[in-house]
């Protein structure tokens, strides 16, 4: 067992906090407080391989192994986690591609990525199908070399920027998930549409839309895996998405302990640094000690995955404990900075609202451990 | 051109330094370790250069096992392949020059660019002394204020400048009363000045091909170079704690002060 970073993952690691330090931070609270796509802040990550880092090199990706792309993810997160959302969507969107496409599918639909700066979103939550993914909605009919798309999806992160689409939809309501397909539709065809950007507790950084498809025609070559097999596509993505989402609460979580460490040593009370009042030690010492749990957890279940095995019950403790976690982490950091930690000029208190979406993206921390129950007494 | 420019290893500016108790040194753990910012922006510099004018980028760093992670930052950053004197115990700058000479006449660069001093020991000799052994030309402290509005604007006037017959480089210098241009023959000597440019971040793809770069490894024996120190340190010690200031009622009160007990008005 190894618990030291390789001197080619801390070369990355360095990279990405330079990135999140030097471009990410500064402009961190603007991006909250307008609400905005944050353009030039991926475009700058896109130059430096950020984005589009699970694409392998042979389709002109940068081929992260999955720890390396966590330690990447801690960075990002630690930067802004709206940013480092809006980021990873691109990942989580080709990740069914990189999974399950064919040779000619993964050339074709991957390549662009690396030529220019291209989003692409992750379509399966609908309005009746959140945690519950089988009672999809949205339904694909084949009309001989194409499928016909027609419904609506919510919830879809860069939806109003993307280039291409990730769409999971039922062939046979009645299959429940046996009847989901997953579908590449690029470009943005007659027929699809994005809503306005939702107003956001927190992440404000990242776009989040809700999509309708009316008769949208998407070529059978566009057809990722087999007719049914969409459900396994959508989970499998999510096993090797959840160590990233999870990551992204260690880094909010390491940024809410060092604003806490550095707040706690200026501000006095009763005479002296309000870290030597020992209620405030305890606090702070949790707070470094879960960060550090969670991303021993997240560390493990991306190892799983570069070893080739499954990583089910790992990545949703990973993700389940990180978030949970970090929603604790970040409350306790507006708590020791008292009634400044609720004033929006101080950094922490949109470390609490950012935290919160952690809980709920992704599978919520109630189907995490629903995950976690079922593979346990399998 | 060929373009050697040297990776030290340092301490990050942002860790913590602490002499130890008996003035040894200082205390390592827990540091962190960087490339020198001075050398960096060699690297950048080398990395322009080669970038309008063909050929390559060669960095060379001096040290233990642990500095190949300063020279992976620099083929990251662009550099084509690097060469590591391999080394562990002190060396003092008349040793490091002596090791750059001989690499020098192995690789035979138009040009070699250091940072005018590592922010280890500050101590701004190794360029010079390097320029007296090969006899090479030398232009120390190159920089230029660097505009960061456009790419154009950047590029309107560097600092270093290669001659069209590729035979001279004309560096504009920082110097105490403003801004000196000297015009060398080469092969020669440049060392940079912290405003020469801003260093490019290392991209991801750029750290995943510096894994594949070739790292060529030499010792001082092989090179054929003493490097027993002149130069011993005795002890190290933290600078004194700067006291409390004071604060004075008003200003002739000040003025009183600053004429009879500083002296210097
Ligand atoms: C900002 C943002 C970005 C998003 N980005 C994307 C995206 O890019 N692509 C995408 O497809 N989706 C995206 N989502 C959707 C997200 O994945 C869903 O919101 C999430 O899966 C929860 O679904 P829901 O909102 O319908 O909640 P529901 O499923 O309605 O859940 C409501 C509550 O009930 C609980 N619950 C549900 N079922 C059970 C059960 N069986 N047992 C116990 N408790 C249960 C849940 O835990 C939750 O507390 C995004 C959401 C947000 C808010
Ligand atoms: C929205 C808002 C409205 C408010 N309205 C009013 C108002 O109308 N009138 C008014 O007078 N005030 C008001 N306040 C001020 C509020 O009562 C103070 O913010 C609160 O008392 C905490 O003080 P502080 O912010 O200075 O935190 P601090 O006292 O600096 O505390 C910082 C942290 O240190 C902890 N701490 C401090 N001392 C100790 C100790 N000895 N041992 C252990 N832990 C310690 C605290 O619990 C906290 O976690 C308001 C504040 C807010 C945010």
């Amino acid at each position: 067992m190894e618990f030291q970073l390789t001197e080619a993952q801390r070369a990355l690691q360095e990279a990405a906090r330079k990135y999140a330090r030097e471009v990410v931070r500064p402009k961190a609270a603007h991006y909250d407080e307008t609400a905005t796509f944050p353009r030039d802040l991926l475009s700058t990550a896109w130059e430096l391989g950020l984005l589009n880092m699970a694409i392998p090199a042979e389709y002109g990706g940068v081929g992260l192994s999955h720890l390396e792309q966590v330690i990447v993810a801690e960075e990002l997160s630690w930067g802004c986690a709206g940013v480092a959302t809006s980021i990873i969507a691109n990942d989580l969107a080709n990740l069914p591609i990189i999974l399950h496409g064919t040779e000619e599918q993964k050339k074709r639909l991957l390549g662009h990525f690396s030529e220019r700066l291209k989003f692409s979103s992750f379509c399966l939550t609908e309005p009746e199908a959140g945690s519950d993914v089988a009672s999809m909605q949205t339904t694909a009919v084949r009309d001989g070399d194409h499928y016909v798309l027609n419904g609506a999806k919510c919830f879809i992160t860069n939806g109003g920027q993307a280039e291409q689409y990730t769409v999971f939809a039922t062939m046979d309501k009645a299959k429940k998930h046996k009847g989901i397909t997953c579908f590449v539709v690029e470009g943005r065809p007659k027929g699809l549409t994005a809503s306005k950007h939702e107003n956001k507790m927190g992440q404000r950084a990242s776009e989040t839309v809700s999509l309708t498809f009316e008769d949208v025609r998407v070529p059978v070559a566009n057809r990722i895996g087999e007719e049914g097999q969409g459900f396994a596509v959508a989970m499998a993505t999510l096993d090797n998405s959840r160590p990233l989402t999870a990551m992204f609460s260690v880094g909010i979580a390491r940024a809410a302990l060092e604003y806490s460490m550095e707040y706690a040593s200026q501000r006095k009370t009763f005479g002296k640094p309000i870290i030597e009042h020992q209620a405030i030690q305890f606090m702070i010492a949790d707070m470094a000690m879960n960060t550090h749990a969670a991303r021993m957890l997240t560390y493990e279940s991306a190892w799983l995955l570069d070893e080739g095995k499954r990583n089910t019950l790992q990545s949703s403790y990973a993700k389940c404990f990180a978030a949970d976690m970090a929603m604790k982490v970040a409350t306790d950091a507006v708590q020791v900075y008292g009634g400044y930690g609720y004033i929006k000029d101080y950094p922490v208190e949109k470390l609490m609202r950012d935290a919160k979406l952690i809980q709920v993206y992704e599978g919520t921390s109630q189907v995490q451990r629903l995950v976690i129950a079922r593979e346990l007494f399998k | 051109m060929k373009i050697l420019v040297t990776a030290k290893r340092v301490e990050d500016p942002e860790s913590k330094i602490k002499v130890k108790p008996d003035g040894s040194g200082i205390v390592q753990e827990g540091l962190k370790y960087k490339i020198n910012p001075f050398d960096e922006i060699g690297v950048e510099e080398g990395l322009r250069l080669v970038a309008k004018h063909q050929g390559e980028v060669v960095v060379v760093s001096i040290g233990g096992k642990e500095v190949q992670e300063q020279l992976r930052h620099a083929l990251a950053m662009g550099a084509h392949r690097a060469v590591w004197v391999n080394h562990t115990g002190p060396l003092d700058q008349l040793a490091i020059a002596g090791l750059l000479q001989k690499v020098v006449e192995k690789e035979k660069p138009d040009l070699v660019i250091l940072g005018k001093q590592s922010i280890d020991d500050d101590q701004n000799q190794v360029g010079q002394y390097l320029a007296e052994f090969l006899g090479w030309g030398q232009a120390t402290f190159a920089s230029k204020v660097e505009s960061l509005e456009s790419e154009q604007e950047k590029n309107k006037v560097p600092a270093l400048v290669v001659g069209a017959d590729g035979k001279t480089v004309r560096v504009i210098r920082e110097v105490d009363n403003g801004l000196a241009t000297l015009e060398c023959q080469l092969p020669a000597i440049v060392t940079t000045d912290l405003r020469l440019n801003q260093p490019r971040y290392a991209s991801l793809p750029g750290i995943m091909k510096a894994k594949s770069k070739p790292i060529e490894e030499l010792t001082p024996a092989k090179l054929g170079v003493d490097v027993t120190p002149a130069i011993q340190v005795l002890k190290m010690s933290a600078p004194p704690a700067r006291k409390a200031g004071i604060k004075v009622a008003d200003v002739p009160a000040l003025v009183e002060k600053l004429h009879n007990e500083a002296k210097v008005v």
